[in-house]
């Protein structure tokens, strides 16, 4: 059994078989909030499926605050269980339910970006390609940001249909990390991507006070 | 019958705190800082703070319980701090603390950091019991506040608190000017040592006779910032060298006078006689030495925690939760955030209603 926990876009929380059937899928729509709801939505999915195995953490890109608390409440929760975590690039959960959506009714998914919100006029996007025979999405180009008014020719250029995302499943996320154990991958490694060094500025010189 | 083991997380500042107590007993008081990350930008950054507290979770829980020599499955109860802080590193702790407390199926207690500052002196064996009412001056380099309290889990009144800049800011932001490096606290003090604390009479703030009505208990060091800025800049625009040693010895007895005066001043007005010091600023000797001297003075008795459990840190939090437990509170809900201005009189956050009491094998902490 693996639980899944996502907080880079809203809050997410599922568990799945190992095999991919769905125990528990808790969603918050709230973009906001990770903090407050959390919790329950943790509660909610564990009483479902009361003993995971692993824990898969979507480590983002996504909004530092909110991401970071998806991220330090499925390694505190793996760490009072005494199970391991799988570290997955949120992008991928995406990539990956769309590719399944698609493959559902037969469609063939030409190769996509997946696209979220960075805040400070920037997006999010990672570049995907068909899925492979481990069954997980092929990501051609990794998470990487770019100025909002200069994605589209970013991926004309890159040949890559554009798909905004507003929401990530946990289920999703608990999949990729399931098939990459099988595979015995590794997705992502352990620090959240953050994708933007801390928003900061040097200490400057005092300012003046008097005239 | 034994007191209940408490595992704490405190996150609000700069400090990841872990700390165990059994009741009133010290187990582990674990402590990382992301001090020196700061120090290139002359404060704390809360998004540098927020990922240091992200990366020494786990390695800080290991390290408290190897400890404490417990494990996980030993803890009756999981804490947090809830607030006041910084929003995006109290989430953090919050996070964490859901995390642990649904993986382990144990109640969890969602607290004030400020409290937990006085909760702070329970754990100190050698300090004999608290006794009540006593006025706690809590100060630190994020807050600065006045606070009378009646009872550690049910009564705690705000007298006063800053209405700019905490203590410990105005430390920093002083030896900024001083062209001393951060954190400014020690630094001033080893400056302020061959100074003369008279040597400039630096403004003492809020302290007018027209303060008093409405602005008594209440602190502000922005003023006190400015009077240093501009005393040293009229020194250097004369081309005369800007005696550091007097203007750090004289800066520091401006604070350290404003904050020991209204904290004496409150003892009397409610006839209490009794004092106790917290947080980070409170290993500033001089402030130790002027607040004994002083209320030795005044008879008034003064508790000074040790100065491990002055600093922010998780074991505060752990022996408030503690606390809390023996004197029959229930759990906190799940559904709390981050409040990173929770008012001092909420000393627990989002108590159950609905939750079982604490387990009647606690027994009162001892
Ligand atoms: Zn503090």
């Amino acid at each position: 059994m693996i639980l899944g926990i996502d907080t880079s876009l809203g809050t997410a929380v599922a568990a799945i078989t190992r095999d991919g059937e769905v125990l528990a899928d808790e969603q918050s729509a709230n973009p906001l909030g990770h903090a407050e709801v959390i919790g329950d939505l943790l509660r909610r999915a564990t009483s479902a499926a009361p003993a995971p195995t692993h824990v898969a953490i979507g480590m983002g890109p996504g909004p530092f605050t909110g991401l970071r608390v998806g991220i330090a409440t499925a390694r505190v929760y793996a760490l009072g269980r005494g199970v391991p975590v799988v570290p997955v690039p949120s992008h991928d959960g995406i990539a990956l339910g769309i590719l399944l959506a698609d493959a559902l009714i037969d469609v063939e998914t030409p190769r996509f970006a997946v696209v979220t919100d960075a805040r400070r006029r920037e997006f999010a996007y990672s570049v995907y390609d068909g899925i492979d025979d481990d069954g997980l999405p092929v990501r051609v180009s990794d998470a990487a940001l770019s100025p909002r008014d200069d994605l589209d020719g970013r991926l004309a250029e890159l040949g890559a249909a554009r798909v905004d995302a507003t929401s990530v499943s946990a289920a999703m996320i608990s999949l990729a990390a399931a098939r990459a154990l099988d595979a015995g991958r590794t997705l992502a490694g352990p620090e959240p991507l953050y994708l933007r060094s801390p928003d900061v500025v040097a200490a400057h010189a005092p300012k003046r006070v008097s005239g | 019958m034994h007191a209940p083991l408490v595992l704490g997380i405190e996150t609000s500042c700069d400090e990841t705190g872990i700390g165990i107590v059994r009741g009133r007993q010290l187990l582990s008081n674990t402590i990382a800082s992301s001090m020196d990350e700061h120090a290139r930008y002359g404060g704390v950054v809360p998004e540098v703070a927020a990922r240091a507290h992200l990366e020494a979770l786990q390695p800080s829980i290991d390290a408290a319980l190897a400890e404490a020599g417990v494990t996980l499955a030993d803890l009756d109860a999981v804490a947090v701090t809830s607030g006041p802080g910084l929003a995006g590193a109290l989430m953090v702790g919050v996070g964490a603390a859901k995390g642990l407390a649904v993986a382990l199926d144990k109640p969890l207690y969602a607290v004030n950091h400020l409290v937990g500052h006085i909760a702070a002196d329970i754990l100190d064996a050698d300090a004999g019991e608290l006794e009540y009412p006593t006025v706690a001056l809590l100060v630190s380099g994020g807050h600065t506040s006045l606070l009378l309290v009646r009872d550690l889990t049910s009564d705690v009144e705000l007298l006063g608190e800053t209405m700019d800049d905490a203590a410990g800011e105005a430390f920093d932001k002083v030896a900024r000017l001083l062209k001393l490096p951060y954190p400014g606290g020690p630094e001033i003090d080893r400056a302020a040592a061959s100074g003369d604390p008279t040597a400039i009479r630096f403004p003492r703030g809020l302290s007018r006779a027209s303060d008093m009505a409405s602005h008594r208990y209440d602190f502000s060091f922005s003023g006190l910032k400015t009077a240093v800025a501009r005393w040293v800049e009229q020194h250097e625009a004369a081309g005369e060298p800007v005696p550091v040693a007097d203007v750090a010895a004289s800066f520091r007895e401006a604070v350290v006078d404003v904050l020991v005066t209204k904290a004496l001043d409150a003892c009397e007005r409610h006839g209490v006689p009794r004092l106790l010091l917290g947080g980070g600023v409170i290993a500033n000797k001089r402030l130790r030495d002027v607040a004994l001297e002083r209320a030795a003075a005044a008879g008034v008795a003064v508790r000074i925690p040790p100065l491990r459990l002055c600093t922010d840190n998780g074991a505060m939090i752990a022996a408030l939760a503690a606390e809390l437990i023996a004197s029959g509170r229930r759990p906190s809900t799940l559904a709390f955030g981050a409040d990173s201005t929770l008012p001092v009189t909420e000393i627990q956050v989002a108590e159950d209603p609905d939750a079982e009491p604490p387990a009647p094998h606690f027994g009162a902490a001892a």
